[in-house]
C-alpha cells in the first residue's frame, strides 16, 4: 500500500516542510518558488489579468486528464479568454487525511506537465490537510496572472450584429467523459475529456486578427449557457445552426441515454470566438492549424433581434429558443 | 452509432411534413399523450412544420406531473421518519408538495437518495441493514415491471428493510376518463411508444371502438412523431378510426407479455388520484396482499396532514389538455425551472418546462 497523507503534512511543521521540499519544489522548480519566502515577488508591467478558480472534480482521475491538469488549464484558459498571456499561477491544495501520496505525486506531475505546455510557472502555493471525511480526496485552487498585450480589447459585451460565432471543436467531451467514468458507462471507443490549455491557440488567433470581439470557454453550463451570457452582455441575439455544431457520436449517444442536451454539457478545452464577419475566414484558417481546433467551425451569427435571446435553427429548418442551463444536472465535473 | 441521425434526417422529415400539409384539409386537434412527445415536438420545432389545420395538445403523460399533492406529501412524510432512506428518481426531488418538497426535507436532514434504477435501491437496502429503504414508485406501465422485479428479488433474498410506496399509474384508464369528461374534443392521439412496448397497441383499441377516435403509437424521435401525425391525418381525412403503430421497431400489438405478467404478479389495479383529473378507477397499481410487507403505505402509515394546492397554478388544466402553459399567468414570471410552482415546470417531461426551455422562436 502506498504512503498516505497525514494531518501533520498540513500542520506547518516538519512533515509539511518535507512535503514542500520533496514534492512541490521537485515538481515545480523555479527561482520564485525556491526562495521559500512568504510571497513571490514578480516583475510585471502593463495591463494585468488576474483570475482564480477552485477544482473539485469527481472522479479525480478521468479519461483524458485529472484534477491537476484541469486546475492548470481552467485558470490558464480564463486568462486567455480576455486575451491575456498567462504567466504565473498559484497552487493551493486541500487534501483529505489518508489521501494516497502516489496519487498526489501523479496529480502534481500532471500539474507540472500542463504548466509546461501552457508556458506558465507555479510561483506560490499552500497545502492544507483536513480530517478524513471533511473533504473528498483533494480539492485544488489556482489563481493566475497574465498580461494583456497593447491593442487587445476582448469582452463579452463587444459582439455586434453581423459578427460570426466560431466554435473551436466538438462539444460535450469533458462532461460526458467524467460522467461516464462516474456512472460506469462505457463506449466502444473510450471518450476522453478535451481538457487543454488554449492560450497558444488564442495567441495565434489574436496575431491573425487582433479585432476578435469576444472569447469565452464554454465550461460549466456548456455552449448554450456561454452564448446566452454573451448575448445578454452584448445586448444582441445569436442564431445558431444546429447542423454546424460539431458533436461526437459517442457524446450524442450518451446524451440520448442520460437525457442530456450536448449544448449544456461542459467542455474544458474549447472556446467560442465572436469575430467580425470579414475576419471569420482568416481566424478559422489559423485555428485549423492548431491541434486543439482542427474541427473549428462557424456555428452561427450575431443578430440585431431581441437582446439576450439565443435561437437555434434545427436541422429541419424550424427554430427554437436555447435558454441558459437551469439546475445542475452534472454536479462536480470541474 | 449512427442511429440518432437516422431518425432525424432532413429529407425524410421534409417529405413527411410536406405530405401532412398537402393532405390535411379538415381542422383536427390531436393530443400527444406523453411528455416525451411534447419535448420532441418543441425541441425540434415540429409545430412549425405542421399546417394551421392541425393543433397539438399536450396530455397527462408525465408521471411526475400527475402525482397528486396528497401522494407527494405522503412521500415527504415518509422521508422524514427517522431511520428511513427515501430513494427516488431525480425528477421528484424539486416538486413542491403542500408545504415542503423532498429537496427541502433533504436539506433539513431527511435521508433522500437519487437513483437511476430500482435495483440501486435494492443495493442500498443490502448495504444499510439497520435502515429502512423506501423506494418511491412513480411511473407508468414502463417502470412498474422493473419495480415488480425488484420486489420479487427482495423477497427471494429475504431482504427485510426494503419497501415501495407505489404511486404507479396506468395510461389507458386516464385517457378514457379524459374522453368521458367531454371537456376537450379530440380527433386523434399520438400514443406513448415506451408504455405501448409493454402493454401493446391492443390496449388502445378502445379508442377506436368506443370513441371512434384514431390513435397512432409513436416513438420519440422527430421522424417518429411526424410519421404519427401523418398517419393520424390520413385517417381523419378518410373518416377512419383505427389504432396503428408507427413504432414497429419497439411495439407489438400484444406488447411485452413477460413484463405484463411480472407487473400483475406483484401489483393489482386500484383507484388512483391524478393531479388535475381526480380519482380515476383502476388507474393505479397497488401491491397485492401477498406482498403487503413491502408496502410502505401499510407498514409506515405516513400522516402528511391536509393537502394544499399551489395558488394560481394551472398544471391540472394543462394535464387535461384544457389549457396550455402560455395560458398560465405564473408561467415564466413566477414559475420557472429554478423556482417551480407546479410539477409541470419541474419534470424533464413536463409541458411547462418544455415550453419554457424550447418555446418557439416568437420573433
Amino acid at each position: 500500500m502506498s504512503e498516505r497523507i497525514l494531518l501533520a503534512h498540513g500542520s506547518g511543521g516538519k512533515l509539511s516542510h518535507e512535503l514542500v521540499e520533496k514534492t512541490m519544489l521537485r515538481a515545480f522548480f523555479n527561482p520564485y518558488l525556491s526562495k521559500l519566502d512568504d510571497s513571490a515577488i514578480l516583475d510585471l508591467s502593463g495591463r494585468l489579468a488576474f483570475t482564480t478558480d477552485s477544482y473539485v472534480v469527481d472522479p479525480i482521475f478521468f479519461p483524458g486528464g485529472d484534477i491537476g491538469k484541469l486546475a492548470v488549464c481552467g485558470t490558464v484558459n480564463d486568462l486567455a479568454m480576455v486575451g491575456a498571456i498567462p504567466l504565473y499561477l498559484s497552487l493551493s491544495l486541500i487534501i483529505e487525511e489518508g489521501f494516497s501520496q502516489d496519487d498526489l505525486r501523479r496529480i502534481l506531475d500532471s500539474v507540472r506537465r500542463a504548466a509546461e505546455e501552457a508556458g506558465v510557472e507555479i510561483v506560490t502555493g499552500d497545502t492544507k490537510v483536513v480530517h478524513r471525511g471533511k473533504a473528498d480526496g483533494i480539492f485544488i485552487n489556482t489563481a493566475g496572472l497574465g498580461v494583456v498585450p497593447e491593442g487587445i480589447e476582448i469582452s463579452g459585451s463587444n459582439a455586434r450584429p453581423g459578427d460570426k460565432v466560431i466554435l473551436s471543436g466538438p462539444i460535450g467531451d469533458h462532461g460526458i467523459a467524467v460522467l461516464s467514468r462516474r456512472e460506469g458507462l462505457s463506449f466502444s471507443t473510450e471518450l476522453e475529456s478535451d481538457v487543454a490549455p488554449l492560450n497558444k491557440l488564442v495567441a495565434q488567433m489574436l496575431e491573425a486578427c487582433p479585432r476578435i470581439r469576444c472569447l469565452r470557454d464554454p465550461t460549466r453550463g456548456g455552449l448554450a449557457t456561454t452564448l446566452n451570457e454573451l448575448a445578454k452582455q452584448s445586448r444582441v441575439s445569436i442564431q445558431l445552426e444546429e447542423e454546424k455544431i460539431p458533436v461526437r457520436e459517442e457524446v450524442r449517444a450518451a446524451c440520448e441515454m442520460l437525457g442530456l442536451d450536448p449544448l449544456y454539457v461542459a467542455n474544458e478545452g474549447k472556446l467560442v470566438a465572436i469575430v467580425p464577419d470579414s475576419d471569420a475566414a482568416t481566424v478559422l484558417h489559423v485555428m485549423h492549424q492548431n491541434p486543439y481546433a482542427r474541427e473549428a467551425a462557424v456555428i452561427g451569427e450575431v443578430r440585431q433581434g431581441r437582446p439576450g435571446r439565443v435561437t437555434l435553427r434545427t436541422r429541419f429548418g424550424t427554430s427554437r429558443i436555447v435558454d441558459m442551463l437551469t439546475g445542475d444536472p452534472l454536479p462536480r465535473i470541474c | 452509432m449512427k442511429f440518432i441521425d437516422e431518425f432525424r434526417r432532413l429529407e425524410l422529415a421534409q417529405g413527411l411534413a410536406g405530405r401532412i400539409r398537402q393532405n390535411s384539409k379538415r381542422r383536427a386537434r390531436f393530443m400527444e399523450f406523453c411528455g416525451g412527445h411534447t419535448v420532441t415536438i418543441l425541441k425540434h420545432g415540429i409545430r412549425q412544420l405542421l399546417p394551421p389545420t392541425i393543433e397539438m395538445l399536450s396530455g397527462p403523460g408525465c408521471p411526475v406531473c400527475v402525482t397528486d399533492n396528497a401522494d407527494l406529501d405522503k412521500a415527504i412524510a415518509l422521508a422524514c421518519i427517522p431511520g428511513v432512506i427515501l430513494v427516488t428518481f431525480g425528477d421528484m426531488l424539486k416538486v413542491p408538495g403542500s408545504r415542503s418538497s423532498l429537496q427541502k426535507a433533504k436539506a433539513e436532514g431527511a435521508d433522500v437518495r437519487i437513483v437511476y434504477s430500482s435495483l440501486d435501491a435494492l443495493e442500498l437496502a443490502r448495504q444499510n441493514p439497520d435502515k429502512k429503504v423506501v423506494f418511491l414508485g412513480i411511473g407508468f406501465e414502463t417502470t412498474a415491471p422493473g419495480i415488480a422485479a425488484s420486489i420479487l428479488q427482495a423477497e427471494q433474498e429475504g431482504l427485510k428493510n426494503f419497501y415501495v410506496l407505489s404511486l404507479h399509474k396506468l395510461c389507458p384508464p386516464v385517457i378514457r376518463a379524459l374522453l368521458d369528461s367531454g371537456e376537450v374534443r379530440l380527433h386523434g392521439f399520438i400514443l406513448p411508444g415506451h408504455v405501448s412496448a409493454i402493454i401493446g397497441s391492443k390496449a388502445w383499441e378502445f379508442l377506436a371502438k368506443d370513441y371512434g377516435i384514431p390513435g397512432v403509437v409513436s416513438g420519440f424521435e422527430p421522424l417518429d412523431v411526424l410519421q404519427g401525425v401523418d398517419m393520424l391525418v390520413s385517417q381523419v381525412e378518410n373518416g377512419e378510426s383505427r389504432v396503428e403503430i408507427a413504432y414497429r421497431r419497439g411495439v407489438k400489438p400484444e406488447g411485452n407479455l413477460k413484463a405484463q405478467e411480472l407487473m400483475y404478479r406483484v401489483f393489482e389495479p386500484c383507484p388512483a388520484r391524478w393531479r388535475g383529473i381526480g380519482e380515476v378507477p383502476d388507474s393505479g397499481l397497488r401491491l397485492r396482499p401477498e406482498f403487503a410487507r413491502f408496502d410502505a403505505e401499510l407498514v409506515f402509515s405516513p400522516d402528511p396532514g391536509p393537502t394544499l394546492e399551489p395558488k394560481g397554478c394551472i398544471c391540472g388544466d394543462i394535464l387535461r389538455g384544457v389549457k396550455t402553459p402560455r395560458d398560465c399567468c405564473l408561467f415564466a414570471r413566477v414559475c420557472t425551472p429554478e423556482n417551480p410552482v407546479g410539477p409541470c415546470m419541474v419534470s424533464s417531461e413536463g409541458s411547462c418546462a418544455a415550453y419554457y426551455l424550447y418555446g418557439q422562436d416568437d420573433e
